[in-house]
């Protein structure tokens, strides 16, 4: 399979603190990559350095002939790259339509693509005047991944997705993005437990102290459990 | 005058200080809002409407509207070019770091006010009003341009909210303002929102100076008043907050006019001052502001 986005040897510092050491990260089309990985470890630091809100002070992120890294941080979007933020961050004083509107604006989507995202999570249509602040948590996360699909983007980033949420609503993602995975969407998703990737991910790549340790298929890890053990201390 | 009509006479005083000092601090309140920029030069921009009003009228002659007119487009658009050139060399430089801009825009309150002390002069000089109605009423005759001045400034305040809350600028501008990293990760410029909203900002300033010059005259000091009452106005409102503005700039300009009609000027300034000390005491964010995040 052809390489959809490509990390190549990033560095990334907050301030004089290095956080992501030599990060390369193959991600393949239509594949879910995990980055699996403690608290701190550079997981969410991985996807900024993607969307460009983490400056990335050396190695090179490609998406197809594309260098993201040359690009200012609101240009990444519009080359195809949708980020669904840890904590949802919706914009919570704007409408579901607002927030869905701003999903839509980024690459010049119209309303047959937000039909189409509603068709996906026909909840967030009875609810299009409602304040997003307002939604409950499962709500909140469906509008976020709402929006980001709205910019029918070929590679979806997911920070945390499932977090707190209740397992109905976490099936219910997980077959949001096999079923984008089917349409040729490349998806990353950070998660610090196993248990809600291994149904869904291809591949896992573990990330501790900012580097890249170990990427490896889903079927390998499934065959011994011990390695994610090593990496994330829980099953 | 018995007290009735001296009240009403005071309260159209006010609202006409409301009226300006609603656009004037709704300004402000934007570049706040969306920037999170305490912008100390906000005065002189609208010291500079006035400046620029005055030359613009001078220069074009013929009937006083005429040159009002030319001034009320010509003014707003001068101050928001200089507000966006002054956006882009200083302001974006700085990365927008709260306690840098602030002393930025210090540095440019005094430029401004000196340019326009070198070039403009000390003299206070006045723009004529675009007509001189006088309407009456059964107890007393109150000028027409000032009825006029409060209904432009209510025009404009409902235009700047059908802006923000209607269009695709203000739904940008919105975005931006509740959360600068999400926005710029859903391909929002955020960089040239803020050089649109700063130079917004400066324009609805001057605008609110070419409306009251032919009140008050174009000085070079006159931006420090206003800026001091805006200030009051946002806090008091709510840093932010257009809805919390508006009602705080008709509230503090109507006690403004009042108390000075009844009582004295420094007894309404005295006052505003304290009602700004009691919201910061007990709601810090305002009466209608949010927390940053």
């Amino acid at each position: 399979m052809a390489a959809a986005l490509e990390l190549d040897r990033i560095n990334c510092f907050y301030g004089n603190v290095q956080v992501l050491h030599d990060v390369s990260l193959t991600l393949r089309q239509g594949e879910v990559l995990c980055l699996l990985g403690r608290n701190g470890a550079g997981k969410t630091t991985a996807l900024k350095a993607i969307m460009g809100l983490v400056p990335v002070r050396s190695g090179t992120i490609r998406l197809g002939a594309v260098e993201l890294t040359a690009l200012p941080a609101h240009a990444v979007p519009a080359a195809g790259v949708a980020y669904v933020p840890q904590g949802r961050r919706l914009f919570a004083e704007l409408t579901v339509a607002e927030n869905l509107e701003i999903g839509l604006m980024a690459r010049g989507k119209g309303r047959a693509v937000r039909d189409a995202v509603l068709a996906l999570f026909p909840v967030l249509r009875e609810r299009l005047r409602q304040v997003s602040g307002t939604l409950s948590g499962g709500e909140q996360q469906m509008l976020a991944m709402a929006r980001a699909l709205c910019l029918e983007p070929q590679v979806l980033l997911l920070d945390e997705p499932t977090e707190g949420l209740m397992p109905a609503m976490i099936a219910r993602i997980r077959e949001t993005v096999a079923g984008l995975s089917a349409r040729g969407v490349s998806t990353v998703l950070v998660e610090q437990r196993v248990d809600a990737v291994l149904p869904v991910a291809d591949r896992v790549a573990f990330i501790e102290n900012g580097r890249n340790r170990e990427t490896l298929d889903v079927e390998r890890l499934r065959a011994d459990p011990d390695l994610v053990h090593r990496y994330v201390g829980v099953g | 005058m018995s007290f009735g009509p001296h009240l009403l006479l005071a309260t159209l005083e006010g609202l006409v200080t409301s009226a300006v000092l609603a656009l004037m601090a709704l300004g402000l309140s934007l570049v706040f809002g969306v920037m999170r920029v305490v912008n100390v030069a906000h005065g002189e921009f609208f010291m500079l409407g006035a400046v620029v009003a005055w030359w613009v009228a001078s220069i074009v002659g013929g009937h006083p509207a005429v040159g009002f007119l030319a001034a009320l487009v010509v003014s707003p658009l001068v101050v928001a070019a200089v507000a966006f050139a002054a956006e882009r060399l200083v302001l974006r430089r700085l990365s927008y770091e709260p306690e840098a801009t602030i002393v930025a825009t210090i540095g440019l309150l005094y430029i401004i006010q000196q340019l326009a002390l070198t070039f403009y002069g000390p003299e206070a000089r006045p723009v004529e009003a675009p007509f001189s109605i006088r309407v009456t009423l059964p107890w007393f005759g109150y000028s027409g341009y000032k009825l006029f001045v409060i209904a432009v400034a209510a025009l404009l305040v409902v235009a700047t909210w059908l802006m923000l809350t209607r269009t695709r600028a203000g739904l940008l501008m919105r975005a931006t303002q509740y959360d600068r990293e999400t926005a710029q990760a859903f391909a929002i410029p955020v960089d040239r929102v803020y050089a649109g909203v700063f130079a917004l900002g400066a324009g609805l300033a001057a605008i609110a100076a070419v409306l009251i010059v032919p009140i008050q005259q174009a000085h070079y000091l006159m931006g420090l008043d206003p800026l001091l009452l805006s200030f009051i106005v946002v806090i008091i409102g709510g840093l932010g907050s257009l809805r919390g503005t508006v009602l705080a700039a008709v509230l503090i300009g109507l006690s403004d006019g009042i108390i000075s009609v009844f009582f004295s000027p420094t007894l309404a300034k005295m006052l505003a001052t304290l009602l700004v000390a009691l919201v910061l005491v007990f709601r810090p964010q305002g009466l209608f502001g949010t927390a940053p995040r």
